[in-house]
């Protein structure tokens, strides 16, 4: 049987330049000027877990994302990775929304452009890194979904999936529709090539308002969001950074002294 | 679920071959400095879900649980997700605790954001904080951008207000000779039924470091560069009676396969005495892991590293003429006092 796969993707500020993310004192808001954008890395691992199933299989592979118009940049990219379709939900009463309200916006957009077979998501993210989406999306649409997963394939009409556990791992069998968040684990995601580039502008993508998906006004954005945030603010790690200088033997007798008085005992 | 009659506060226990995991005991006793500030000083419940796992309830009990609810059935001995999901939702339907807590272990990154669903609440995931505002508010301090930002998480109008938080954020409590209220509850429940099954579950064999009790941490990062490197550091740490720790980077190098023992978001929080670092930069998933760290030392070659910062004492340096340098005074040492209380 072929496969109608939906992929979750969600963009994010690129992790290599967390340490410039700052708080601006006044305004108390977050700065997070000129860090770019990059796809959710675990979402890769559902991008390609995804096209590998339709290789195999043969099928369909959609994106979908909740994020604001900008978004469109990372979608060209996952189109690039070879999905056939992208579709994002991008308006401002979707803004502010927790995982309970993002989760259900993805639900209707899936809804929104027919049933799929299988929703493949990552496991978390790399902003916020809940990982709560994947679980609240499969409850939505009341199909079994499991988290952590580290390899799924398809057999006799259901999945074969192994996910890691707290100790060890567990092999599953689920009937589809489902949904799946894979880890790092899972696989080692393509990178386009020129070709796969000059393709995208041949493939559909779409923009889904508010008012195209059907939605319950009080299950989106702020208001539908059983959470609120609060203050946001910077932890001050900082401590005295004195340094330790001198030729190594100097330095590691220095360092075994701190130990010592920190109340460690060497032999 | 509403507000209406909601009280106390619900953990859920997670369980695996030695019994509760220190993740939900932890949580146990921190619920018990929440309550302190709650109106009514009311009570810690908590849940265990199993097969056969009635001698858990005194351990519960002595970790501060003021009821156990034993969710006690055959059909709970093997871990799926499904019906554990449905299981602590009922609980938390049947008791209505005002906050229910969870340990962000692999098992409770699944089972908690589908109970908040079932119930219709929110939660707050990875918690580093917890705590009961002056005026009864109950605020959860979530970590965002790898920690580098905090922010505080509010869910003033559902009930429970949910929580997860990973193991080593807080401490245990003991409550000597305590004795919880003891209830059994059964609900039928069935999950997605066959639509799910669990063909077989793979236990690890290997033994788990254990860091909750490590006075002396030995951190090798990136910068350690080869395998040959590590086994030195591991060497070192092994001299110094200190456990062995790594950044992601060196995990996925793979020069060590225990990964229980990366520190950081997506692996654990330490509180040792000491923490010594060798070729670790200092990312924030990093460094929000051992912030709980008595002292703090780090040794990097590049004088412009993040790691410093959060140092109370920094060493620019190659790693390994440092750790050679402390191998070398510590060899010397025992070759020379062989019987350590004579050193
Ligand atoms: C979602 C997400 C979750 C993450 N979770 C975690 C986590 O839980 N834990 C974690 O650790 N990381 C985590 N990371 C990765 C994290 O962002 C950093 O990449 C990582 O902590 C860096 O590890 P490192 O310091 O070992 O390596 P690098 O950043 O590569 O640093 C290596 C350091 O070694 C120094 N060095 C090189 N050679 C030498 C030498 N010969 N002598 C001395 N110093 C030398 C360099 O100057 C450099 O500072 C996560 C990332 C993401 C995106
Ligand atoms: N706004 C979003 N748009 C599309 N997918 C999302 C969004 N937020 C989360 N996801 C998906 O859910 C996964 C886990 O996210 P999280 O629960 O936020 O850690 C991500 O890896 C995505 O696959």
């Amino acid at each position: 049987m072929a496969l109608t796969i939906a992929v979750c993707i969600k963009p994010v500020p690129d992790s290599e330049y967390y340490n410039k993310i700052t708080i601006d004192p006044v305004t108390k808001r977050l700065n997070r000027d000129g860090i770019p954008t990059v796809i959710n890395s675990m979402d890769k691992n559902a991008i390609e877990a995804a096209l590998r199933l339709r290789e195999k299989h043969g099928g369909r592979v959609l994106a979908f994302s909740m994020a604001p118009d900008t978004a469109i940049e990372n979608l060209k990219r996952v189109l690039a990775m070879g999905v056939d379709e992208a579709y994002l939900c991008s308006d401002r009463v979707l803004g502010g929304a927790d995982t309970w309200a993002t989760s259900y916006t993805l639900y209707k957009a899936i809804e929104k452009t027919g049933p799929v077979d299988l929703v493949i998501m990552g496991n978390q993210t790399e902003d916020g890194g809940t990982a709560q989406v994947p679980s609240q999306l499969g409850e939505w649409m009341g199909v079994p979904h499991l988290a952590n997963v580290i390899a799924l394939d398809y057999e006799d009409g259901g999945m074969v999936v192994k996910t890691k556990a707290d100790r060890g791992t567990i092999r599953y069998s689920l009937k589809l529709p489902a949904v799946l968040a894979v880890t790092r684990d899972c696989n080692e995601p393509r990178i386009p090539s020129v070709m796969d580039i000059l393709k995208v502008g041949k493939k559909p993508m779409r923009i889904l308002r508010a008012q195209d998906l059907d939605l319950n006004p009080d299950f989106i954005g702020i208001k539908g969001s059983p959470t609120q945030a609060g203050e946001i603010y910077s932890p001050d790690m900082s401590r005295k950074s004195e340094a330790l200088v001198g030729d190594p033997d100097e330095i590691a007798l220095r360092i075994l002294d701190e130990l010592r008085k920190a109340g460690i005992s060497i032999g | 679920m509403d507000l209406e009659n909601c009280r106390g506060i619900m953990v859920y226990c997670e369980i695996d071959v030695c019994g509760i995991i220190d993740n939900s005991l932890e949580l146990i006793g921190h619920a018990n400095t929440l309550k302190e500030k709650m109106e009514h000083y009311p009570e810690v419940t908590a849940v265990i879900i199993g097969s056969d796992v009635g001698s858990l309830i005194t351990v519960a009990a002595r970790h501060g649980a003021d009821r156990v609810i034993m969710m006690d059935n055959p059909r709970y001995r093997v871990y799926r997700p499904d019906l554990y999901s449905d299981a602590l939702a009922a609980a938390a339907e049947k008791y209505r605790p005002e906050i229910l807590l969870v340990g962000a272990s692999l098992s409770g990154e699944e089972i908690g954001p589908t109970v908040a669903m079932k119930l219709h609440t929110g939660m707050a995931a990875h918690c580093v904080e917890l705590k009961i505002r002056d005026d009864g508010q109950f605020v959860q301090v979530v970590p965002a951008f790898g920690g580098k930002v905090l922010g505080d998480i509010l869910c003033p109008g559902f009930r429970p207000q949910m929580a997860s938080m990973k193991a080593g954020m807080v401490s245990k409590r003991i409550f000597e000779g305590k004795v919880a209220e003891i209830e059994s509850f059964d609900p039928d429940v069935r999950g997605f039924g066959d639509r799910l099954q669990v063909i077989e579950t793979i236990p690890e064999t290997r033994k788990r470091v254990s860091l909750s009790n490590a006075e002396l941490v030995v951190t090798g990062g990136f910068g350690i560069g080869t395998q040959e490197g590590w086994d030195k550091l591991e060497h070192m740490a092994e001299l110094l009676h200190g456990v062995s720790t790594c950044t992601r980077p060196a995990l996925d190098a793979g020069w060590t396969d225990k990964e229980e023992t990366m520190v950081g978001t997506s692996g654990v929080a330490i509180k040792p005495k000491v923490y010594l670092g060798f070729g670790v930069s200092g990312a924030a998933h990093h460094t929000c892991g051992i912030k709980g760290a008595g002292l703090i030392i780090s040794v990097n070659r590049d004088a412009n590293a993040p790691i410093f910062e959060v140092s109370d004492f920094k060493v620019v340096s190659d790693w390994e003429a440092i750790v050679n340098a402390i191998t070398a005074r510590l060899e010397a040492t025992s070759a020379v006092c062989p019987d350590p209380d004579r050193a």
